[in-house]
């Protein structure tokens, strides 16, 4: 029988008491870190425990922001479970403490990254982003990160980059999904050196504030706000660049169904749901999908000429 | 079953499975009322009455093969019920996705009907078992003498539709879908086996 998550009531944070917050920052009193949010809370030691400075960006939607409780107990992550119900259980106890992330393939300057020195003088930004799911949900969820092209302009890549690898961590011990074939492990996902590149392109170590919850893809992920969810890998070990449109998870498995691009396209039907619609999660009524997942204007010049049904 | 015991037994037993088999539903609502459905619930919805009537039509089609192994009469006086059942929480399955999840948009609706395969042999499934509802009474079964039994033989094609209706509706985990594959496999084997140990002249599949 379903057993509802044990959630601390201090863990939750109130709409309210968040959109205040976010007033603050957005006022300009941005020292309000992290780390002593952080401290007010209880979580599990790890590598990662504060945050820093937190800015905000233009880039953010000001759209309402689906409740902590929704963003972190309803998702895919099938490293920890198929259910969506699954992740925020059975990644509870799941260490990110060491944590390394190597950048390499045609860069100049190859290198492993332990988590604490890659976010090392970084400044962090909230991006309130809108995310799109391929089967048909939407949420709108506050990320902390930065973007992906700051650390690939350090790994400077060389004329021969043409496209980002991405691997998630392949650990069947710490990641139960991972002992069945239900996907070929370990994840791999790829995006265009110009997607990768683009400003609304980040990686993510943080949400609500806050120390970015496992279940949600810890120590760091992906986020790609105008393509389908799948698209932004979670507990990044690996980032590669090549010069070959890498092979990505969810094309492997059904490449019928799930193109290498993944754009967020209301005109282009997935053969199980129609994408003309979508249902933000917390609302009845269904909502009109936007092309690029609402974000046209940033990012329809990446594919300008290209048919969009060939490259789904 | 003689005796009084058994007359009280047998005038219980139906009322109590009829009462069981709304637990589903009741727990369903309860999750519903108490916030204990996910993010998604109409999701949930879909999902729990669909499983629910996957499950009571493998519990009717159980009938017959545990009459035989048991030699007792009460499995086959259960049938009818349970196949009710599996209609009720199929009606509820579309119901929901009808009313909750597309909320009579028709346009939508017959486009995923005809688009969505998954949908389309849901739909089959749902229109063979409208006629064996509609025939589950005694007078229909006397009216239409053995053309009834030949009109019933739909109770096999259901879920085998609904199985690959499952299966066709799942992204990647095909394990559960599976399972209830082989169990209608099984119980379909069964019938095709037909070792018979109360006597094959007697058998009523
Ligand atoms: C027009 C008729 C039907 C429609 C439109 C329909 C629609 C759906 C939808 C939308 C789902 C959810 C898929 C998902 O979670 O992504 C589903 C799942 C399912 N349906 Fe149906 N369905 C129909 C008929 C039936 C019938 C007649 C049965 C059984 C007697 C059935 C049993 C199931 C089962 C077992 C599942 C899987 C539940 C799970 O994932 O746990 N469906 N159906």
């Amino acid at each position: 029988m379903y057993q509802p998550p044990q959630v601390r009531p201090s863990e939750i944070t109130p709409e309210g008491v968040w959109q205040q917050r976010r007033r603050i920052m957005q006022a300009g009193a941005l020292t309000l870190a992290g780390g002593a949010l952080s401290l007010a809370l209880p979580w599990p030691a790890r590598a990662l425990t504060t945050l820093g400075r937190i800015r905000p960006s233009p880039l953010s939607t000001r759209e309402e922001t689906t409740p902590w409780k929704a963003v972190t107990h309803y998702n895919n992550y099938y490293e920890f479970g198929t259910d969506k119900e699954d992740p925020a259980e059975q990644a509870a106890g799941f260490q990110t403490d060491p944590w390394s992330l190597r950048v390499d393939g045609a860069v100049h300057h190859p290198r492993t990254w332990a988590l604490e020195d890659l976010l090392r003088g970084q400044t962090l930004e909230e991006r309130i982003y809108r995310l799109r799911c391929v089967e048909g949900w939407s949420m709108v969820i506050p990320w902390i990160g930065f973007p992906l092209a700051d650390l690939l302009r350090q790994a400077d890549p060389t004329g021969k980059a043409k496209y980002v690898a991405f691997e998630t961590l392949y650990d069947p011990k710490r990641m139960p999904g991972q002992r069945w074939p239900i996907l070929k492990w370990p994840y791999r996902e790829g995006l265009r050196l110009d997607e990768a590149m683009h400003p609304l392109t980040i990686l993510a170590v943080g949400l609500y504030g806050k120390v970015l919850p496992n279940q949600n893809g810890a120590p760091i992920r992906l986020v790609v706000p105008w393509k389908y969810g799948f698209k932004s890998i979670k507990a990044i070990v690996r980032i590669r660049l090549v010069e070959e449109q890498p092979p990505t998870t969810w094309s492997l498995a059904a490449p019928r169904e799930y193109g290498f691009y993944a754009n967020v396209n209301p005109e282009v039907d997935h053969p199980r749901w129609s994408q003309r619609r979508e249902r933000r999660i917390g609302e009845f009524f269904k909502r009109k999908t936007l092309m690029f997942n609402g974000y046209a204007e940033q990012v329809a010049g990446l594919y300008r000429g290209m048919d969009l049904k060939k490259y789904f | 079953m003689a005796g009084p015991a058994g007359i009280t037994a047998r005038r219980w037993f139906k009322p109590l499975v009829f009462f069981t088999a709304l637990l589903p539903l009741a727990w369903l609502l309860a999750d519903g009322l108490t916030n204990h459905l996910s993010a998604n619930p109409i999701d949930d919805i879909t999902d729990r009455t669909g499983i629910w009537a996957l499950r009571f039509l493998l519990l009717s089609l159980l009938a017959t093969p545990l009459r035989r192994w048991t030699g007792r009469p009460w499995p086959l006086r259960l049938r009818r019920m349970l196949g009710l059942f599996a209609f009720f929480y199929a009606c509820l399955h579309l119901l929901t996705w009808l009313v909750l999840d597309q909320f009579f948009n028709w346009t939508e609706i017959l486009s995923d009907i005809a688009k969505r395969p998954f949908i389309t042999l849901g739909l089959l499934a749902f229109l063979a078992l409208v006629p064996l509802a509609a025939t589950s009474t005694r007078a229909a079964v006397k009216r239409l003498g053995p053309q009834w039994r030949q009109l019933h033989r739909l109770a096999y094609l259901v879920p085998v539709l609904v199985v690959i209706h499952f299966w066709w509706s799942v992204k990647a985990d095909i394990r559960e879908p599976l399972l209830y594959a082989m169990l209608v496999a099984l119980l379909l084997a069964v019938r095709l086996l037909r070792y018979a140990p109360m006597g094959a002249s007697r058998s009523s599949s």
